[in-house]
């Protein structure tokens, strides 16, 4: 599997990540690369295998439905790039 | 005193031949004389070590002091530190300021008392294996300033390796424990997954990252990860089952103990150097009245591929929390919503985290989940299932760490596969969860040989047992660079 520069632009894009036009062309050799080398993962005979997603097969946890937690919210904005009035700031979202 | 174990350096607190003000003086001036050569701390925190250092004597003069007070250990930069910059090795956290303490950090130091001398350089968000993709720069191998520390926790393996501190935590998602300890020499353990706790670990591959410990020796990372395990309601992924003495049964004879070698792990690759010492350290575990016996690991070679489709598919959800709203790196130069996202995350991440972002969000998308995410998690199954047998017949299994000693800057740092397989030997751990630790066994060019101790589900206490009767018989833990 390889990918060209358009489809790299089309990742970045669905990763919400802006990529320095110079960069392009670099990022779809290496990835390229990366997904050859994961492409032997296809030789692999998994019929019939569950898939793992954790490795002791766990299931959730669950907690009393109470309030544990306190009301940090003025320390958990301090280092907020923008707020105001207890509200996170984002450039205009509606005309 | 930075040449102490643990056991000598809490045996002379206690008998007052130091404080830990003395203590942790004595280590503050190291790293001020020495860490501009190696650059293994991102931020020294002086007030607060000498602030614990104090309350550490205070408990200490009333009797009141655990096995750790008052001993110091340095913190890899990706723990949450209430009130520190904790940055990850990232520009994206550069000036972020952690509002809570990890729970590793609030059990190391507000309850077992260890004092804490800074934060530690790694990779950015764990991503590497040579120390290099950090936004504060590389750290420099103790053993020769040329040459990486390995990665990811390049940082922790340096400044213990060169008595900056005596021991230091790190974390293990593909091997970044194991090979950066295997490098400088020294003794680095990753335990079960869900033995330590995760909270305020920031997060790489969720079902893969585990915390640990680098140090001079076995019993030293033993008496730390003891300090460390457990379990913890805030972490949903923590293991609700007591720890284990690590310590009591470390003297312990492994006469009679099979120990298993795959044999796909020692067919090519590794270096005439690297295979010598590995061998030599065969021979004497056989000597200590060990069994050894080949075994098979049949999926072993697909753990690179495989990992790289199920970190990098973590990494992309894990890391899509960064998006310049609610802390982290701000784009000044956003006009909507949507730029400011793509520049916040496009100036913030280094290039090694915005491939690996990108090849998550590739193998997840429509069309290629099923060839790529759900394939690699049916072959994570196999390599797990290849150990869950192996467990049946021996009781550790033995291997190299890596292919071979440190490498040099910029060898591999344009050619991303050739630093992914650096890890061949360590990923499978991490895919089973099973634990697995480095310790030295030799030096190949003047450069130090780990190999590598990998055990069953929760038999952290039995690796540990194992390496520590190695240690008792060999002496290579005990080299220390020139210069340091």
């Amino acid at each position: 599997m390889s990918l060209t520069p358009e489809q790299v632009q089309q990742v970045a894009h669905l990763a919400r990540l802006e990529l320095q036009p110079d960069k392009v062309s670099a990022y779809a050799q290496q990835l390229s690369n990366i997904l050859a080398m994961v492409d032997q993962l296809t030789a692999a005979k998994t019929e019939g295998v569950t898939p793992m997603a954790h490795p002791l097969g766990l299931t959730q946890r669950l907690r009393p439905d109470v309030v544990t937690e306190t009301n940090r919210r003025e320390t958990y904005q301090a280092h907020a790039p923008a707020v105001e009035d207890g509200l996170f700031l984002v450039p205009k979202v509606i005309e | 005193m930075h040449t102490l174990s643990l056991k000598e350096l809490s045996a002379g607190l206690a008998a007052k031949k130091f404080s830990s003000r003395e203590l942790t003086q004595h280590y503050l001036a190291r790293i001020a004389e020495r860490d501009g050569a190696l650059n293994s701390f991102v931020t020294v925190t002086p007030e607060i070590a000498l602030a614990q250092a104090d309350a550490a004597d205070a408990r200490l003069a009333q009797g009141d002091g655990a096995p750790l007070t008052g001993i110091p250990l340095a913190q890899k930069d990706i723990f949450c530190t209430e009130g520190v910059r904790t940055a990850c090795g990232s520009k994206m956290l550069d000036k972020f300021i952690s509002p809570y303490d990890a729970t590793i950090v609030r059990k190391l130091h507000a309850e077992a008392g260890m004092v804490m001398l800074g934060k530690l350089n790694m990779d950015e968000f764990a991503m590497g294996s040579s120390n290099e993709t950090s936004w504060y720069g590389p750290v420099k191998n103790p053993w020769d300033l040329g040459r990486v520390p390995g990665g990811s926790s390049g940082g922790s393996v340096a400044c213990v390796a060169a008595g900056l501190a005596p021991i230091a935590t790190a974390t293990d998602t593909g091997g970044s424990i194991r090979q950066p300890a295997a490098f400088t020499n020294l003794t680095g353990i990753k335990p079960t997954y869900g033995r330590v706790s995760r909270f305020g670990m920031i997060a790489f591959a969720s079902s893969l990252d585990q915390a640990g410990v680098v140090a001079r020796s076995t019993e030293d990372a033993a008496l730390v990860l003891q300090a460390m395990s457990g379990f913890d309601p805030l972490d949903s992924t923590s293991i609700e089952r007591p720890v284990d003495d690590l310590v009591a049964g470390l003297g312990a004879s492994i006469k009679g103990l099979k120990i298993g070698l795959p044999k796909e792990y020692f067919a090519e690759g590794m270096s005439p150097g690297v295979r010598a010492c590995v061998e030599a350290a065969i021979a004497q575990f056989k000597a200590l009245g060990a069994e050894v016996r080949e075994i098979s690991l049949p999926n072993a070679p697909l753990s690179v591929p495989t990992y790289y489709v199920v970190a990098p598919a973590e990494a992309s959800s894990n890391l899509a929390r960064f998006d310049g709203v609610r802390y982290g790196h701000r784009s000044a130069e956003a006009r909507t919503l949507e730029e400011l996202y793509k520049k916040s995350r496009g100036e913030g991440f280094g290039a090694e985290v915005q491939r690996r972002i990108m090849i998550g969000t590739y193998v997840l998308s429509h069309g290629y989940y099923d060839a790529y995410y759900l394939q690699a998690q049916k072959v994570r199954k196999l390599i797990y299932e290849d150990f869950k047998r192996a467990y049946e017949t021996v009781d550790v299994i033995l291997a190299p760490t890596t292919t071979d000693v440190a490498f040099k800057f910029g060898d591999k740092s344009d050619d991303p596969v050739a630093m992914y397989l650096n890890d061949i030997y360590t990923i499978a751990a991490n895919l089973a969860g099973i634990p697995a630790m480095s310790l030295p066994c030799g030096f190949s060019e003047g450069l130090p040989v780990g190999f590598q101790l990998m055990g069953n589900y929760f038999d952290e206490g039995r690796l540990l047992q194992v390496a520590h009767q190695y240690q008792l018989a060999t002496d290579f833990h005990r080299a220390t660079p020139k210069g340091f």
